[in-house]
């Protein structure tokens, strides 16, 4: 143990710069990623409430193809999604390799997974405060961005907490096949190298990063939420 | 104020149709108080929201302040809902917002600038006396306080019609006669037209001025409250004052609507030789006047003589089997 410490002291130095930067890979195509995923996300959850029967604009044809698009790629494993996408991700980014190529696959993978969370947080908002805006006169716009989105904020920032982790774990994998971070780390040194000392390291960082993200959203769950 | 004519609307379930109104006529006259009382599921909650139209009936026509809503396009509509207020039995309030927000949130939706708000505001809080809960967020009021916050926000565009979807029934009894009070203050000092549902009689009894019964999507009786109760064999008239259920022979009901100065009990025995026997009775407060009913027997040859005399001088007089 006083050994391995002591080791592990001595290596320090040279880890240290390795891991940083590693850990800024992963911020990097996490927060990317989260951006996007928001982006289209957060759109698709509303549509999937807002055309379902009873909902804001009722489109059954709407909401089974939209419903189908996100089956499908919730069920892609995402190792599997990500090298089926690679000629896109070419396409965007104009390589494969790297965090900024990998934050094609990682979008496209949390983005299905977040509308969901959207939807199920948009659906348990009470039915009666959208009727009761309708009453008002309200538009169907207003209701979303004034009723429905402000009404769930607490479950939309656990769903997206829920996906950010999902994206930090992701993007380890997003490493294997090059995509950097430090889940590239872990595949490179520990896994090719045999080396204990760089694994473990990883390991203890990704659980960083990730009871940071929870920490946070926790934190601001509880802020606004009033009920 | 609403006049609502031949109003219709079925829903289609899986394997068969149910008629929640069948040819509704409503008719709600400016400044009263009109309640709907009937049993879940009579159809009552349907017809509320065809007023302003949550519900678009399947036949029928509304018209609300001048303006026939079922003719009116999607903006016309919109604009003319703010003339409409709400009152839901669950509150409905947003709980993301304060109080204060939640009852600036259809000026907000009317387009009504920060500046006026925040007075109108004010002044609602003022109004339904909630203003040291401005900031507070409903979560943190009781059913009664929250409730005050739906009729502010309710009336926050100044509404010509309030609409009350069994406003007081989420409430226990002494909640509900504070906001029906609250309500008939309203309604009397605002000259606010309003029309409410209710599964409870009492709610008719202490603030409406005319009142309809619906049963299985159609009115069974409708009218002014105190029309009604002189109507012989009301139905309304006998919920708002239950008699004993068994009476000796040649008892009659006496339902008296205005204040008597003659001394008409003393005058049959006299006049007409009967005897009177009071059974029973009770004297309520309807519709901001007292109404009173009395069980009696009355035996004797000229029975029937003393009973028109009753009549002639305003009562009603009911035959009890």
């Amino acid at each position: 143990m006083i050994e391995w410490i002591a080791e592990l002291g001595q290596r320090w130095p040279d880890m240290w710069p390795v891991l940083w930067l590693g850990t800024l890979d992963t911020l990097y195509m996490v927060l990317w990623s989260t951006l996007f995923t928001i982006l289209f996300g957060l759109p698709l959850g509303v549509l999937l409430v807002a055309t379902d029967r009873g909902g804001l604009t009722p489109a059954p044809a709407v909401k089974a193809v939209l419903g189908t698009v996100v089956n499908i790629g919730r069920s892609l494993p995402f190792i599997v999604l990500m090298v089926a996408v690679l000629s896109l991700t070419r396409l965007i980014t104009g390589t494969t390799l790297g965090p900024t190529a990998a934050i094609v696959p990682l979008s496209i993978g949390a983005i299905p997974f977040f509308a969901r969370l959207v939807e199920t947080s948009l659906r348990e908002v009470d039915r009666g405060v959208v009727e009761a805006s309708l009453a008002m006169g309200a538009r169907r716009l207003t209701i979303v961005g004034k009723v429905l989105l402000p009404e769930a904020l607490p479950g939309l920032i656990a769903g997206l907490v829920m996906t950010i982790v999902a994206l930090i774990s992701y993007s380890a994998m997003a490493g294997a096949i090059g995509g950097g971070g430090l889940g590239d780390i872990a595949i490179r040194y520990g896994y090719q190298r045999f080396d204990d000392y760089y694994l473990w390291a990883t390991v203890v960082f990704l659980v960083l990063v990730v009871q940071a993200a929870q920490s946070v959203g926790d934190f601001l769950v509880r802020r606004v939420s009033h009920r | 104020m609403i006049n609502a004519e031949g109003l219709r609307k079925v829903y289609r379930l899986k394997n068969r149709e149910v008629v929640a109104l069948d040819a509704v006529d409503l008719n709600v006259r400016q400044g009263e108080v009109y309640g709907v009382v009937g049993q879940s599921g009579a159809g009552k909650s349907t017809l509320l929201r065809c007023v302003n139209l949550l519900e678009r009936p399947d036949a029928g026509r509304v018209v609300v302040d001048g303006a026939d809503l079922t003719a009116l396009s999607r903006p016309r509509l919109r604009a003319a809902r703010h003339g409409i207020g709400m009152v839901h039995q669950h509150f409905a309030l947003l709980s993301s917002r304060t109080v204060a927000a939640n009852i600036a949130f259809p000026l907000e939706i009317a387009g009504v600038g920060a500046a006026q708000r925040r007075r109108r505001v004010a002044e609602l809080l003022e109004l339904v006396g909630l203003t040291d809960k401005a900031k507070a967020y409903p979560a943190q009021l009781s059913g009664g306080q929250k409730q005050r916050v739906g009729i502010a926000r309710a009336l926050a565009p100044n509404p010509k019609v309030l609409l009350s979807d069994e406003a007081t029934s989420a409430l226990d009894p002494q909640t509900t006669a504070s906001i029906l009070g609250l309500l008939r203050d309203l309604n009397r000092e605002l000259g606010l037209t309003v029309l409410l549902i209710t599964h409870e009689m009492d709610v008719i009894k202490q603030i409406c001025d005319s009142a309809a019964i619906m049963e299985n999507g159609s009115f069974t009786e409708s009218g002014q409250v105190l029309e009604l109760l002189e109507t012989p064999g009301s139905l309304l008239a006998r919920s708002l004052f239950p008699l004993p259920a068994s009476s000796p022979p040649d008892t009659v009901t006496l339902t008296y609507t205005r204040q008597s100065d003659e001394p008409l009990m003393s005058q049959i025995t006299r006049e007409f030789d009967v005897d009177v026997n009071i059974i029973g009775g009770a004297v309520e407060e309807v519709a901001g006047h007292s109404v009173g009913r009395l069980n009696v027997r009355v035996t004797g040859p000229r029975r029937q003589a003393a009973l028109d005399h009753l009549a002639g001088h305003g009562l009603i007089v009911e035959e009890v089997r």
